[in-house]
């Protein structure tokens, strides 16, 4: 079995022909991660269970009841609930932590009957972009296994890259599908904010999080990402498909992508980046895309805004944490140092960090000057698209402003990290959904990183971000 | 990045120094337990990135739109006050995930 170039789609026809059974498929994709994983950590944990849950599958397919997902391998990152399993979100703190029901996108995907390999690392808690915070270690880039595979959903987007899943899901809040997807060499899809339920994945920043798929190819994102968006009253910020009518863009052939240049062509930006950038423009406007050039002047400030109201939200949500419920207990002599005991040992540095700068931008005397008026510039970045989408249909950046950096690289200064998100996070600010595409490689040091590019469409035109990602993807082949 | 920056903490306006008492504070309201190191680590990373954040006070946000665009609009999504789940469904589930319970109930230390 050929599980290097094996899609889901491709996978799916081989099922349905009965070229190979789910069990067959599960058990190579199992043998690859177990081996590749001792080097690159990327799942925490492969199931025992994928061989029962693969003879389900084929049970399924015997039935002839197959359906696009059906026996298809996927990792899921740690963050999301699989009733009896366990699930840390890379965190000492949910240590030992059984999920008692499934999150609202496991229960759609078990309904096709897919076999959940393991789960995949993260940074803890989803904070990070280089998957080095998890308690678990840092997960290593396939591609060059020195450098990190981008995050937090690294572990997602290494266990796609190293064919040790067909597919994965991450969750994305400022980037965390998009950059390493860009960084392994995968596709990776962060929707609107509201298409998929957030229901059952754990909360980092409320307004922000959304689960997405990491895939191979940009057909497989539109697949996996059908089979898990759509309303859920579990979830008060799902949409409805009412809501989603008053979206409606009209189909075209040809697209105008508009390119806020300013934006892109910033100091601290490689020169690689950029280059690999111009290039894939070039193959879009070949194949008869309109590349225009737009002005987006307070896209600027939205790094500085997503660092108030992610840890803002963020130190609200962890608040739960606190060693009554749930996880990891350091008792102390009162229930209140009990708390501030199991919190400061539970978490780590960046954690503990995030929760204090969101505290501070949440306190007496901060709030209007930072929370408030980061809400404000939010809503100013908001209508900043708006305007751009009423002259062009997909706006066009780099995923990242860097290939994969060397692990530790950026650990000790945070700032640093943080700018790693400088292109991601406008998009999670306004809710917009965006992919990235792998675009191209460069070679260093005998190794070749893999670079993406990032669309963004208009509020649920996920259509749209397929059609152009197919476009670049056939013209890299 | 790095020249973006430095750039934007020059202008920061409103920050200055942040004393280690603002930090206790913090670590009080947040219960997240610190060594004074680490206190002193926080406190240098807070400022830094406190001053990068600060450019936000740059945009100018008063002259653009009414208050509802400024700070958007929020929506109450409500369902009616049904009780669906029968009493004590889940209740041995959720127990066995505290790290202290008995007899049904979550144990914790003496409050009053």
């Amino acid at each position: 079995m050929d599980i290097q170039n094996l899609t889901i789609k491709t996978a799916h026809q081989h099922l349905k022909n009965k070229d190979f059974s789910a069990v067959e498929l599960t058990e190579a994709f199992f043998q690859n991660a177990e081996k590749k994983n001792k080097e690159i950590n990327a799942y925490v944990e492969i199931f025992g269970d994928y061989k029962k849950q693969a003879e389900l599958a084929d049970k399924v397919i015997a039935d002839g009841k197959i359906s696009p997902l059906t026996g298809i391998p996927l990792a899921i990152k740690d963050n999301m609930l699989i009733e009896g399993k366990v699930a840390t979100a890379g965190s000492k703190i949910l240590d030992g932590y059984v999920a008692t029901y499934d999150a609202t996108v496991i229960k759609k995907l078990k309904a096709t009957n897919v076999v959940f390999l393991g789960r995949a690392n993260m940074d803890e808690f989803a904070m990070g972009s280089s998957t080095e915070t998890s308690c678990y270690g840092p997960t290593k880039n396939p591609h060059d296994i020195l450098r990190v595979p981008g995050g937090s959903s690294g572990g997602s987007a290494a266990t796609v890259a190293m064919d040790g899943a067909i597919a994965a899901l991450g969750s994305d809040t400022g980037g965390s599908i998009r950059q390493p997807g860009s960084f392994c060499g995968v596709v990776g899809l962060k929707p609107t904010y509201g298409a998929v339920s957030r229901y059952g994945v754990m909360a980092m920043a409320s307004s922000l999080d959304q689960i997405g798929p990491i895939t191979k190819t940009v057909e497989d994102a539109e697949l996996l990402f059908e089979a898990i968006q759509g309303h859920d009253s579990m979830d008060s910020t799902s949409a409805t498909e009412e809501i989603k009518k008053t979206y409606t863009r009209e189909s075209k052939q040809k697209y105008t992508i508009g390119v806020p240049t300013d934006f892109v062509y910033t100091p601290g930006v490689d020169k690689e980046v950029l280059d690999n950038f111009k290039i894939s423009l070039e193959k879009l406007k070949d194949q008869g895309h309109k590349v225009k050039e737009i002005s987006l002047p307070n896209l600027k400030y939205s790094l500085a805004a997503y660092y108030v109201i992610m840890p803002a939200e963020a130190s609200t949500n962890l608040a739960r944490f606190d060693g009554v419920r749930f996880g990891l207990l350091k008792e102390s002599d009162t229930l209140f140092s009990d708390y501030a005991k199991t919190r400061g040992v539970g978490f780590g540095k960046e954690v503990r960090r995030r929760i204090m700068l969101g505290t501070y931008v949440l306190s007496s005397g901060y709030y209007d000057a930072y929370y408030n008026k980061a809400v404000s510039v939010r809503n100013i970045i908001k209508s900043d698209f708006k305007k751009a989408f009423n002259d062009v249909d997909i706006i066009a950046t780099p995923t990242a402003p860097t290939p994969a950096f060397k692990i530790g690289e950026k650990t000790s200064d945070p700032l640093q990290m943080y700018l790693e998100d400088i292109f991601t996070v406008p998009v999670n600010l306004a809710g917009i959904p965006a992919i990235s595409v792998p675009s191209g490689f460069v070679e260093k040091k005998g190794k070749k990183l893999p670079f993406g590019m990032q669309f963004l469409a208009s509020h649920f035109q996920e259509k749209i971000l397929f059609e152009i990602g197919k476009d670049l993807e056939s013209q890299n082949k | 990045m790095k020249i973006h920056f430095y750039k934007c903490s020059d202008s920061g306006n409103i920050i200055g120094m942040i004393e280690l008492k603002e930090i206790d504070k913090l670590v009080e309201l947040s219960r997240v337990e610190m060594t004074t190191e680490e206190k002193k680590e926080i406190q240098k990373d807070l400022e830094s990135i406190l001053g990068y954040i600060s450019e936000i006070q740059e945009v100018v946000t008063d002259s653009v739109g009414s208050p509802e665009e400024r700070m958007g609009v929020l929506r109450n999504v409500m369902r009616e006050d049904n009780n669906e789940n029968e009493e004590g469904l889940y209740t041995d589930k959720m127990i066995k995930s505290a790290p202290k319970s008995e007899k049904g109930y979550i144990k914790v230390k003496k409050i009053l």
